[in-house]
């Protein structure tokens, strides 16, 4: 038994030319058992700044209302929009002040920068090391089954449908193979004009 | 920090003032003169450093971060302490957000400070006004702003400190446009420190830095030099 797989969960995301893309499955269970299947793990930051947090259910969603708090104070004082990588600095940190008794979640930042529109992703261990790849991130109990799919999924300069093409396929796959996710996928498509959300359906297991 | 004083010694007079800001005030005003001047493209700031043969040289002005500088007019050990705890905060921002700090959040949080002593125990008011120049990345702009020992701060498009700031001021106030560049920001910063100068300004007794976007920096006694046969 990993405290990481208890509760389940898997969370992709890609970047794309002025676009990410961010998905995530909606299963929540205690082990064999499902609990819920509407609990999706991405999560607003702000306008164009999304997180995923998979992992231990309960630890996710007490480091997202530390996030949120951080967050409000950061804009609040700067009085402007919070970037996607000073977001995850902030995220990171937190994480490290824990280094020897860790929050059981690894996060994951996507979005674009506020200014420049310029897309970023970053995913994180539980002691959070940012990786910044420029492709594609994948958290969760099904990131294995995901990196693999992604890698020929990906191209670099992918539009907004392209990207939301291969983010959904790729979560599909994951979704067949990974047993402690499923029941649907969410997935967020992030433009510098909207931020177009669609749910769908997978294998209901 | 004042260990057997748990009331503050900065007290409210009659008149709803405190006498202890008043006269840190006056040891700003009697001190050396600096101005400060925001031209269209960076910040020009520009002190008295008065030198004799037997001095060895000391910088007044003080780099804080990259792209952020300081000068006083005041108590010099008191700006010591403030610039180092300046460079604390900027360095500590940047370790906690992975970006450079804005011009901004640092004179806030300074200010924060500078008003901590006015309201603590056993302690007294800095004996200093600080000018911060800064160039911030995003979007692209330069920003004076002064910082009083009350923990008040003002952002300004040109200003000076220190003894005959009130000569110095008005004189800014015909000289400056927002149209300066740099470079003429330089001469008018040097040509309103001369309003202030008892004796005659040479590179040796005047001390000059800009902070542009490529960063803070201290002008050269050469530059320095240039800038007066220029005047």
């Amino acid at each position: 038994m990993s405290i990481m797989s208890y509760t389940g969960g898997t969370v992709l995301a890609m970047a794309g030319d002025d676009c990410v893309c961010i998905a995530s499955d909606l299963r929540l269970g205690e082990q064999m058992n499902t609990v819920a299947v509407d609990q999706k793990k991405v999560h607003k930051i702000s306008e164009k700044v999304y997180v995923g947090l998979c992992g231990f259910h309960s630890d996710a969603k007490t480091v997202l209302d530390k996030i949120m708090f951080r967050k409000n104070l950061y804009e609040l004082r700067e009085n402007r929009s919070i970037k996607p990588k000073v977001l995850a600095t902030i995220i990171s940190n937190l994480a490290y002040q824990h280094r020897f008794g860790s929050y059981f979640t690894e996060p994951l930042v996507a979005g674009l920068d506020p200014v420049s529109h310029k897309p970023y992703i970053c995913a994180m261990d539980t002691i959070g090391n940012i990786c910044t790849p420029e492709d594609f991130v994948a958290i969760g109990t099904g990131a294995e089954y995901l990196l693999g799919v992604s890698e020929s999924f990906w191209r670099k300069g992918m539009n907004s449908e392209e990207l939301f093409e291969a983010t959904a396929q790729s979560m599909l796959s994951a979704l067949e193979r990974d047993a402690a996710s499923g029941w649907g996928a969410v997935v967020y498509t992030i433009t510098k004009d909207k931020v177009n959300i669609r749910t769908i359906k997978a294998r209901m297991d | 920090m004042g260990d057997h004083y748990g009331f503050s010694l900065t007290t409210f007079s009659p008149s709803g003032k405190l006498m202890q800001i008043e006269y840190a005030l006056n040891a700003v005003k009697n001190g050396q003169p600096s101005v400060g001047l925001k031209a269209s493209d960076g910040v020009v700031l520009a002190t008295e450093n008065p030198s004799s043969p037997l001095y060895e040289e000391q910088a007044k002005i003080e780099k804080i971060s990259k792209h952020i500088g300081c000068v006083y007019s005041g108590m010099g050990p008191d700006a010591r302490l403030l610039v180092k705890r300046a460079r604390k905060i900027a360095i500590t921002y940047e370790d906690m957000y992975g970006e450079e700090i804005s011009t901004t959040q640092l004179v806030t949080r300074l200010a924060a400070v500078m008003q901590e002593y006015t309201q603590s125990g056993g302690v007294r008011p800095f004996g200093v006004s600080l000018l911060i120049a800064g160039w911030d990345a995003e979007p692209g702009k330069p920003l004076l702003f002064q910082c009083d020992p009350s923990g008040a701060y003002f952002a300004w498009k040109a200003t000076a400190l220190g003894k005959n700031d009130t000569n110095a001021k008005t004189f800014l106030e015909k000289r400056f446009s927002e149209t300066l560049e740099l470079d003429d920001g330089v001469h008018t910063s040097l040509l309103t420190l001369r309003e202030c100068f008892d004796v005659g300004m040479t590179e040796d007794n005047v001390e000059v830095a800009v902070c542009n976007s490529s960063g803070f920096h201290r002008l050269t006694k050469q530059q320095v030099k240039d800038h007066l046969g220029a005047l």
